[in-house]
C-alpha cells in the first residue's frame, strides 16, 4: 500500500518542499524533485512487474466527499493501463527533470520552476492511478492547472500570461461536459467508481434520455459528454487553440506536458472508459471522426509553420487525432501503444528543439537557422531518429505503432474506413514537415546573424543525456508490439488484453480480427510508401530545389495563407464569442441593465419619495395660522360630504 | 418536530459569544479615550476571546441530531409571549464560527489601515458581531428581528464614516435597500404571530401549517427581505456600491457573513415554515439563482475595480448557493450550506488581498497594477490560492460546494446544472483574467517599490488559506454537521408536500 501511495506523493512532498523551502536552495533546488521522481520511476517499474501476470492493485486512501447517497473516496486502481501510463509518465518527466537542469540553468525561477515539475508529476500520476471519476476529474483539472503555471512560467511576458490563461480556459469549456458527464453518472449508476459503473454500464445500454424534446441514447450522451472534456485536454478540433499557444511555456514543459503525458490524458481516458464507449456506437463515430479530422487538419497547419516549437505542436495534435481514431475503431491497445512510443519520440523531438533554440541563443524562427548538423551532432542524430520515427519509417518505434492504427482504421467498418484515408494522407504531411524541419534546421547554410552563428554550441552532457535515452526508446520501444503478421508476438498486446480483452479490445464487427496477414504485410508496404514519399518530397523541395517552396506558396495564396493563419481559428473564436460576450457584458449588461434600469429605477423611487416629501414638508410650516386653517377646512369637509352622503 | 438541547456547558455559551463584543465596547468606552492602541488591543482581545468561546459550539456539537443544541431560553416581555432564545443546529452553527473568526482578522487587518476614530470604528465592529451572531442563534422571531435590524447600524456606520469617496451614496443605498427588505419582512413576522398562534418563537411556528393563500404572502415578504441580502439578481446593485466604498474590514463582513443571512433566512423560514409556496415558487428562484451565476459572472468580467469584480463575482457565488437550496434535496442543501462557508471564507480573503495592496498604493485600479508577483511574491502565493479557490479549483474548498449544488441542481432540474456549470467557465476566466492583469506581465514604474506583505497580514490570511484547503480535502468533518439537520430540513419541505412529489414521481 505504502509502496503505491509514495508513486505519487513523492513528487508532492518534493512540491511542498521546494514550495517552501526554494528560496535557499537556490541552484540546487531540482534535488529533491529529481530524487522524487527517480524513485516514483523505480516504484513504478516494480508495480509494473506486479501487474504484468494479469492481475490489479485496488487500494482506498480516505473517504473524501459524502453527502446523502454521494459517497466518493480518494483511492488507487492499477491495472495494466494504469501501469503503462505509470511508466510512460515517470521515465518521461525523470528524463525532463535532468534536462530541465541544464536547460533552465541560471533562471530566476529556477526553484519554482521544479516545483511545478514535481507538482505537476504528482497530479499526473494521481491522474491515472484514480479509480473513480471524481478523482480523475480532480486530477485532470490539477495537471491543467499546473499546465497554466508552467505556460505562464514567464509570467511578465504578456504572451505567456496570455497562453497560460488561454489553455486554463479552453480546458475549462471541455471540462464543462466532463463535469456534466460525471454527474450523469453518478445519477444512472449511484456511483462513481469505476468498477461499479463499468460492471453495471451494460445493464442500462438501453436507456435513453431526453434533452430538449430529443430522445437520447444514455450511453451516447455520457460517452459523448466525457469525450468533451477529452476534446479539451488532448486539444482536438474545436478545442484544440490553446496547444499551440502553450508553446509560450519553456521548453522542457512542451516535452512532458505539451507532448507526452497531459495532453495524452484525453486518450487515456477514452480507454479507461471503453466499457461505456463501447455501448455507444455513435460516439464511437465521433471519436473516430474527430481524431481523423484533427490529425489531417493539423499536419496541414505544421506545412506551413517556422516556429520550431510550433511545428512540433501541431504534430502532437495530428498524432493524439491517430491515438483518437484507435480507440474510435475499438482498437484501443494500439492507441495506448501510440501513446506511448509517441511520448518517447515526440517528447524528443521537443527536447530536440530545446536544445536547437539553446545552441540558437533563443532563436525559434527556421527561417534563421539552417546548416547545423556539424555543429550540433548530438542533437541532429537524436532529432533525426525522432523524425524518422515519426515518420513512420520500419523497425522504428513510431512505425510499428502508427501501422497499426492504420491498419486497424483500414479493416474497421463504417466510420474508421473511411477515416483511413485522410489518416494516410496525413502520414504523407507527417512525414513532410518532420523532414521540412531537418531539412530546413540542419541542411543548408546557416541563416543566422554572424553574431548567434558564432555562438551556436552543443548542450551540456545533462541535457544530451536524456536525447540520447529517449532516442533509444524512440527507436526500441516498437519491439514490444511487433505484429504476428511479421512475425512478431505482440506482447504488448497480451500485456493489454488483460483490460480491454480478447487482444483488441475489439466491438463486435468493428474490428476483424481474422483478416488476411498477407493483407496486412500489404497495408504495412503502403504506410512505408507514404513515409519514405513524404520524405523525398521535403528532401526534394528544401534540398534539391530550394526555391520551391517559396513558388507553391505564391502560386497559391489563399490555401497557403489559410493554412499559415491556422485557419483563422483564433480570430473567429474572437470575433463570434470572445468579442460580442465582453461588448455585452459592458455595454448591455451593465450598463443598460444595471446602471440604467435597475439602479435607475432604484434611485428614481429615492426620487420620488424625496419630492414627495419636499411637497408633505411644506404642511408642517409651523405658523399657528396655517393648521388652524387647515382644521377649519377639514371640519367643513368632513361635514359637508357627512351631509352630502346622508 | 424540533426540540431544544438545553445547554450544558458551564457557561451560557451562546449569550457569551453572542454578547462578549459588547462588553468589549464598552470596556473600550471606559478605558481607550486618547490611547488608539489600547483600543486595538482591547477590540483584539475581545475578538479572540469571543472566538475562543465559540469553539465549544463545534467541539461539542452533537451531529446526531437535528434539535437545536445549547439552548437557553428566558421569557423576555411575558405580555407579548417574547422570549429569549438563543440556540443552534447544523445549519447556523458553523456560520457563528465563521462571523467570530472573520471579525477577529478583520481586527487584525483594520490595524494600521484604520488611522482615524480608531475606537468608534473598533466598537463598531465589535457591536457588528453581536448583531451578527444574533442573528445567526436567535429562535424567536422577535429577537431576531432585533439583532436583524441592530447589525444594520454599525454596518451603515462602518461604510457612512471609515469608506471611500462616495461613501454617504453608498451607505444610504446599503441601508435603504436592506431596510425596505426588512420592513416586509416586518409586517410577515407580524402576521405570522397572529396567524401562528400568538408566538414568536420559531421553533413552533415550524410546527404548524398555515393555508396556501397564507404561506404565498408570506414567503413571498420573508423572501423579499433575504433576497435582497444575498443578493439575488434583480436586488445586487446596493453590493457593487457598497463594497467599493466600505473599508476592507467591512467589505469583508460584508462579504463573508452579511450575504449569508439572506441565505439563513431562507434555510430557517422560508422552507420549513412555507413549504407549500416553496415548491410553488422554487421554478422562479431556480431561474433567477441561475441568472444571477450567470449575469454576476459577466458583469465581473469586465470590471475594472478590483473591489467592484469581487462584488459582482459574489452575485454569481451566492447564485450557486440559492441554486443548491432551492434544488431541495441532499446534495444540493449541503453543498448550498458548504458554499455559504466557502464563499465566506474565499471572498473574505480576496477582500483582504484587495487591502493589502490598496494600503500600499491607494487605489483598486486593475489598470494600475500588473506584474506584482516581481516584488510580493508572497502575497502572490496566498492570492493565487485564493483565486484559485474562488474559480473553483478541485482540491480547494470552493470545488466541493460548487460539486454538490450542481449534482443537487442536476438531479433536480437538469438544465439549471447545466447553465449553472457555464459560470463556472465563466469564473475561470475573469479570474484568471483579473489575475493576470494585477499579478503577471510588466511591473509598472510605480510600483516599483512595493514591499511584500509582513507577519500581521499573513496573519490574516494563513487561517483563511488553511480552510480553503481543509475544507477542499476532508470536507466531511463539515459535512457531517449538515448531514442530521439538512435531512430533517428536507422532512419539513417535503412533509406536507410529499403527495404532490410522489405525483410528480407518477408522472
Amino acid at each position: 500500500m505504502l509502496k503505491y501511495a509514495l508513486i505519487p506523493f513523492l513528487p508532492l512532498a518534493a512540491f511542498v518542499f521546494n514550495g517552501l523551502l526554494g528560496r535557499w536552495l537556490k541552484d540546487k533546488a531540482h534535488w529533491p524533485p529529481l530524487f522524487a521522481v527517480l524513485f516514483s520511476f523505480v516504484l513504478a517499474v516494480s508495480t509494473l512487474f506486479e501487474v504484468m501476470g494479469g492481475g490489479h492493485i485496488e487500494h482506498v486512501l480516505y473517504s473524501w466527499i459524502v453527502s446523502g447517497g454521494f459517497d466518493v473516496h480518494i483511492g488507487f486502481k492499477i491495472d495494466q493501463l494504469t501501469a503503462v501510463m505509470l511508466i510512460v509518465v515517470t521515465t518521461v518527466s525523470s528524463l525532463v527533470h535532468i534536462y530541465s537542469v541544464g536547460y533552465m540553468h541560471g533562471d530566476k525561477g529556477y526553484p519554482r520552476f521544479f516545483a511545478y515539475l514535481s507538482l505537476f508529476t504528482f497530479s499526473m500520476l494521481m491522474l491515472v492511478m484514480a479509480d473513480n471519476f471524481l478523482q480523475l476529474y480532480v486530477f485532470w483539472e490539477a495537471v491543467g492547472l499546473c499546465s497554466y503555471f508552467l505556460i505562464g512560467f514567464w509570467y511578465e511576458k504578456k504572451s505567456a500570461s496570455d497562453a497560460g490563461k488561454k489553455a486554463f480556459v479552453v480546458n475549462r469549456v471541455g471540462d464543462f461536459g466532463f463535469g456534466l458527464g460525471v454527474m450523469l453518472i453518478f445519477i444512472t449508476f449511484g456511483t462513481l467508481n469505476y468498477d461499479a459503473v463499468f460492471a453495471t454500464a451494460g445493464f442500462h445500454a438501453a436507456e435513453t434520455v431526453n434533452i430538449m424534446g430529443g430522445t437520447y441514447s444514455l450511453m451516447t450522451v455520457i460517452a459523448l459528454l466525457l469525450f468533451t472534456g477529452a476534446v479539451g485536454k488532448s486539444a482536438q478540433l474545436p478545442l484544440h487553440v490553446w496547444l499551440p499557444d502553450a508553446m509560450e511555456g519553456p521548453t522542457p514543459v512542451s516535452a512532458l506536458i505539451h507532448a507526452a503525458t497531459m495532453v495524452t490524458a484525453g486518450v487515456f481516458m477514452v480507454a479507461r472508459c471503453h466499457p461505456i464507449f463501447n455501448l455507444s456506437p455513435v460516439a464511437l463515430d465521433v471519436v473516430t471522426w474527430t481524431g481523423g479530422i484533427t490529425a489531417l487538419f493539423a499536419s496541414t497547419i505544421a506545412l506551413t509553420q517556422y516556429d520550431i516549437k510550433r511545428v512540433v505542436a501541431y504534430s502532437t495534435i495530428s498524432q493524439l487525432g491517430y491515438m483518437f481514431v484507435a480507440c474510435g475503431v475499438g482498437a484501443y491497445t494500439a492507441g495506448i501503444f501510440h501513446l506511448m512510443t509517441h511520448a518517447f519520440f515526440k517528447g524528443l523531438l521537443f527536447l530536440g528543439a530545446g536544445s536547437v533554440i539553446h545552441a540558437m541563443s533563443g532563436e525559434q524562427d527556421m527561417r534563421n537557422m539552417g546548416g547545423l548538423k556539424k555543429a550540433i551532432p548530438w542533437t541532429f542524430g537524436t532529432f533525426l531518429l525522432a523524425s524518422l520515427s515519426i515518420s513512420g519509417v520500419p523497425g522504428l518505434a513510431g512505425f510499428f505503432s502508427k501501422d497499426e492504427i492504420l491498419w486497424k482504421a483500414f479493416t474497421s467498418h463504417g466510420a474508421g474506413h473511411t477515416v483511413y484515408y485522410l489518416l494516410a494522407f496525413a502520414a504523407f504531411l507527417t512525414a513532410f514537415y518532420s523532414f521540412r524541419v531537418i531539412f530546413m534546421t540542419f541542411y543548408g547554410d546557416c541563416r543566422a546573424s554572424h553574431e548567434v552563428a558564432h555562438h551556436v554550441h552543443e548542450s551540456p552532457k545533462v541535457m544530451l543525456l536524456p536525447l540520447v535515452i529517449l532516442a533509444t526508446l524512440a527507436v526500441v520501444a516498437g519491439y514490444v508490439g511487433v505484429p504476428e503478421a511479421i512475425g512478431g508476438s505482440n506482447r504488448f498486446h497480451g500485456f493489454m488484453a488483460h483490460v480491454f480483452g480478447g487482444g483488441h479490445g475489439a466491438v463486435e464487427g468493428v474490428v476483424e480480427g481474422g483478416a488476411s496477414h498477407a493483407l496486412e504485410v500489404t497495408m504495412m508496404l503502403v504506410s512505408i510508401l507514404i513515409g519514405v514519399g513524404g520524405i523525398g518530397l521535403a528532401w526534394f523541395m528544401y534540398i534539391v530545389k530550394p526555391d520551391l517552396p517559396g513558388k507553391v506558396a505564391g502560386a497559391s495564396t489563399a490555401v497557403y495563407n489559410l493554412l499559415y493563419n491556422k485557419y483563422y481559428i483564433d480570430e473567429i473564436y474572437d470575433f463570434v464569442l470572445v468579442n460580442p460576450v465582453k461588448w455585452a457584458s459592458t455595454h448591455f449588461f451593465w450598463k443598460v441593465v444595471d446602471v440604467s434600469i435597475i439602479d435607475a429605477f432604484v434611485n428614481a423611487v429615492a426620487s420620488l419619495v424625496d419630492a414627495m416629501s419636499r411637497v408633505l414638508r411644506r404642511l408642517q410650516s409651523g405658523y399657528f395660522h396655517h393648521y388652524a386653517m387647515g382644521m377649519a377646512l377639514g371640519v367643513f369637509v368632513i361635514v359637508g360630504v357627512f351631509l352630502f352622503i346622508r | 418536530m424540533t426540540e431544544y438541547i438545553m445547554n450544558t456547558l458551564s457557561y451560557p455559551v451562546l449569550s457569551w459569544t453572542a454578547f462578549m463584543p459588547v462588553l468589549g465596547s464598552v470596556a473600550i468606552l471606559l478605558f481607550a479615550r486618547e490611547n488608539d492602541n489600547l483600543a486595538r488591543y482591547l477590540a483584539l482581545a475581545t475578538a479572540a476571546a469571543t472566538f475562543v468561546l465559540s469553539l465549544p459550539l463545534v467541539m461539542q456539537f452533537d451531529t446526531t441530531t437535528h434539535n437545536m443544541q445549547f439552548v437557553e431560553s428566558k421569557p423576555w416581555i411575558p405580555g407579548w409571549n417574547v422570549n429569549y432564545i438563543m440556540g443552534v443546529d447544523g445549519i447556523s452553527v458553523l456560520l457563528v464560527l465563521l462571523t467570530t473568526l472573520l471579525t477577529l482578522i478583520c481586527v487584525v487587518s483594520s490595524w494600521k489601515a484604520i488611522q482615524k476614530h480608531v475606537k468608534e470604528y473598533m466598537i463598531a465592529l465589535l457591536l457588528l458581531e453581536t448583531g451578527m451572531v444574533g442573528v445567526f442563534c436567535a429562535l424567536d422571531l422577535f429577537l431576531f428581528y432585533i439583532f436583524w435590524e441592530a447589525m444594520l447600524i454599525p454596518m451603515y456606520l462602518l461604510i457612512g464614516i471609515w469608506g471611500g469617496p462616495r461613501k454617504l451614496y453608498a451607505a444610504v443605498k446599503f441601508f435603504l435597500y436592506t431596510f425596505a427588505g426588512s420592513a416586509l419582512m416586518l409586517i410577515g413576522i407580524i402576521a405570522l404571530y397572529y396567524q401562528g398562534g400568538h408566538t414568536f418563537e420559531i421553533v413552533k411556528l415550524m410546527g404548524q401549517e398555515y393555508p396556501m393563500q397564507l404561506q404565498f404572502w408570506l414567503f413571498l415578504a420573508f423572501f423579499l427581505a433575504f433576497a435582497i441580502k444575498v443578493p439575488m439578481f434583480p436586488f445586487h446593485t446596493w453590493l457593487p456600491d457598497a463594497h467599493v466604498e466600505a473599508p476592507t474590514a467591512g467589505s469583508v463582513i460584508l462579504a463573508g457573513v452579511l450575504l449569508k443571512m439572506g441565505t439563513y433566512g431562507f434555510l430557517r423560514f422560508n422552507l420549513p415554515m412555507f413549504p407549500d409556496a416553496t415548491l410553488y415558487f422554487t421554478p422562479m428562484i431556480m431561474v433567477i439563482s441561475v441568472v444571477g451565476i450567470i449575469y454576476g459572472a459577466l458583469v465581473a468580467m469586465i470590471q475594472a475595480d478590483l473591489k467592484k469584480l469581487i462584488a459582482y463575482s459574489s452575485v454569481s457565488h451566492m447564485g450557486f448557493v440559492t441554486l443548491g437550496i432551492f434544488a431541495l434535496n441532499t446534495q444540493g442543501l449541503e453543498g448550498g450550506i458548504l458554499q455559504m462557508l466557502n464563499h465566506g471564507v474565499t471572498t473574505g480573503a480576496l477582500f483582504l488581498c484587495v487591502g493589502i495592496i490598496y494600503e500600499r498604493t491607494h487605489t483598486r485600479m486593475i489598470a494600475d497594477f500588473g506584474g506584482l508577483t516581481k516584488k510580493l511574491p508572497i502575497y502572490a502565493t496566498f492570492f493565487m490560492i485564493f483565486t484559485l479557490s474562488s474559480l473553483g479549483l478541485p482540491g480547494m474548498n470552493g470545488f466541493v460546494g460548487e460539486f454538490l449544488i450542481l449534482l443537487g441542481a442536476f438531479t433536480s432540474q437538469r438544465i439549471y446544472a447545466v447553465i449553472g456549470t457555464t459560470g463556472i467557465i465563466l469564473g475561470a476566466a475573469y479570474m484568471l483574467w483579473m489575475f493576470q492583469r494585477v499579478m503577471f506581465m510588466e511591473l509598472k514604474p510605480r510600483n516599483e517599490s512595493l514591499l511584500d506583505m509582513d507577519w500581521r497580514e499573513a496573519a490574516t490570511l494563513i487561517p483563511l488559506a488553511v480552510l480553503v484547503f481543509w475544507i477542499g480535502l476532508f470536507p466531511n468533518p463539515f459535512l457531517n454537521i449538515l448531514h442530521v439537520t439538512v435531512q430533517h430540513l428536507l422532512e419539513q419541505v417535503n412533509g406536507t408536500a410529499q403527495m404532490t412529489a410522489a405525483a410528480m414521481l407518477v408522472k
